[in-house]
């Protein structure tokens, strides 16, 4: 039974498109801009041109960064997705009374203030080199990725049967093969969607990666900060439109990805 | 499975939070406290000198501003989203979602657009004559205020989402018919039982928005410091290390407090949940 429109209804479909709109036309408001012609930001734009699209990929830095940062998210989306699913396992599976000790520090990313992790690790990796590496950034984003795959993991195995792996064990498998031919196809739509959400995390951090960056390896993230504060060219709304357009993507395999594993 | 096996499946993940997240926020910790001596003095600096003091306050005062207006502009959009059905359910929740996953850069150069002297606010204010000369907008506290709120604005909506969908409508049904004006049913039903998901998103918000960083950083006033910017001046420019670790060491044992006090509150798992 559909309810009677009346002007409460309405106020508040108003109040919630107004909201929609707030939480929307920043971000699409980027991709008209990204195509003006004119050396400095407008809106509307004038002319129509995609030299702002071209100057980033003809700029050496702007290259190295994207691909340092493309490099970071892929090792990162590997490291967080085989760590997190090997503990969400454990955990799922094995009665461990480490289970309150694993959920405090599994929210310990997400809740301690990024500032604080990203100067702590910049102390500490000066002091041992990682500072400014592959690795150093690899490490850094995988702690602040675990979280978000250990979630989207754990969803999906509390789902699989126990017995299921215990029927094929009983035929003589091993755990790990029980694991790999029984459990892991079941849940592999939830594992990669997890993996993707840790790639598009680690490619888009920009607060640990600003502390993290040397002179010469710097993320993607990190040179946009650095073009925002000092000169806001119209190179900035172009990258954010193609930033836009990989979340998008990313975010439709990863739901693709789910909604078939339901199915 | 044995504790053997589930103690080694689990080391790869003890291992790194230990080496990339407890030590080094320990290492900092150590320095508050004993560089250059043993000593209180980095802490003491922190809650004394009144333009430190005024950087808190001001940092604690933007959070709660910015924890307010998102219950206010969330609350709505997730009673709306969790009765919609269908292409209507399916727009809001893409309008809630999606950036979410965008980057916070992206959203912060998106209203640095916005609030610049020529910007579409300033404007549009003026081609409807609120304004005769364009006001200045960007660098004040205002626009982190705002751009945070939009920021963070997913993370209060998903949780009340979260707690609105699990309330069957044959509450409010019956509501109705017992003769509940609808406010009588926000006020005796809805509210009640979204308690636990409004106090998740506020708490989720308010400690996410203590240690904001880059928004801050790039629409902010540098008269008008909040405590994330603070300690980047202090390494960055200064190069004080240990009253940087204190006013670090300040806000982590703040956050980390409240979270422990309200952990019953934080359901974190509803923000991945909702997305299903």
């Amino acid at each position: 039974m559909k309810p009677p429109v009346d002007k409460a209804s309405l106020a508040l479909g108003a109040y919630v498109y107004a909201v929609l709109a707030f939480i929307i036309i920043p971000l699409v408001i980027v991709i008209p801009m990204s195509f003006g012609t004119s050396d400095y930001l407008e809106f509307p734009p004038r002319g129509f041109t995609l030299k702002w699209y071209q100057e980033f990929f003809d700029s050496r830095q702007w290259r190295n960064a994207t691909w340092l940062s493309a490099q970071v998210a892929f090792l990162t989306a590997i490291s967080a997705s085989i760590i997190g699913t090997a503990a969400t396992y454990a955990m799922v599976r094995g009665r461990s009374s480490l289970a309150t000790l694993f959920q405090i520090l599994l929210i310990g990313p997400i809740i301690v203030p990024h500032i604080a992790l990203a100067v702590g690790l910049y102390l500490f990796f000066q002091s041992i080199g990682l500072s400014g590496t592959v690795p150093g950034f690899v490490l850094a984003h995988t702690i602040l990725a675990l979280p978000f795959v250990v979630f989207t993991t754990a969803s999906a195995l509390g789902k699989v049967d126990a017995n299921l792996e215990a029927a094929a064990m009983s035929c003589g498998a091993s755990r790990f093969n029980a694991f790999r031919l029984i459990t892991l196809p079941l849940i592999l739509p939830n594992v990669i969607s997890g993996a993707l959400f840790a790639f598009i995390i680690s490619f888009d951090e920009p607060v640990v990666s600003f502390f993290l960056s040397g002179v010469r390896y710097k993320t993607l993230p990190r040179r946009m900060f650095e073009d925002i504060e000092q000169n806001l060219t119209p190179i900035i709304p172009a990258i954010a439109t193609l930033l836009i357009v990989l979340s998008i993507a990313i975010l439709a395999i990863a739901f693709l990805m789910r909604s078939r594993a339901k199915a | 499975m044995s504790g053997l096996a589930t103690l080694l499946l689990l080391s790869p993940f003890f291992a790194i939070i230990a080496f990339v997240f407890i030590y080094p926020l320990a290492q900092l910790l150590y320095i508050s406290f004993t560089e250059p001596a043993p000593t209180l003095d980095n802490y003491a600096r922190v809650v004394t000198n009144p333009v430190y003091a005024r950087v808190l306050m001001r940092t604690i005062w933007t959070a709660v501003l910015v924890t307010g207006l998102a219950v206010l502009l969330g609350f709505p959009v997730a009673y709306f989203m969790s009765r919609a059905r269908g292409t209507t359910a399916a727009l809001v929740g893409t309008c809630v979602i999606l950036p979410l996953w965008s980057s916070v850069l992206v959203r912060t150069a998106a209203w640095s657009f916005l609030f610049q002297r020529e910007g579409l606010i300033n404007s549009g204010l003026m081609a409807l004559g609120i304004t005769s000369e364009p006001l200045r907008l960007l660098y004040t506290q205002g626009a982190v205020v705002v751009a945070m709120t939009h920021v963070l604005l997913p993370f209060m909506i998903l949780p009340i989402f979260g707690s609105l969908r699990a309330i069957p409508n044959d509450y409010l049904r019956a509501a109705a018919v017992l003769g509940a004006s609808r406010f009588a049913t926000f006020r005796e039903v809805l509210l009640p039982l979204s308690l636990p998901g409004i106090a998740s998103g506020s708490l989720l918000v308010f400690l996410t928005a203590l240690g904001f960083f880059i928004t801050p950083a790039l629409l902010g006033s540098p008269q008008e410091l909040m405590i994330a910017t603070l300690v980047s001046q202090q390494i960055r420019e200064v190069l004080d290390w240990p009253f940087a670790s204190a006013l670090v060491g300040v806000l982590t044992l703040f956050v980390t407090l409240l979270a422990l006090i309200f952990s019953k509150t934080l359901r974190f798992d509803r923000l991945m949940g909702a997305q299903s």
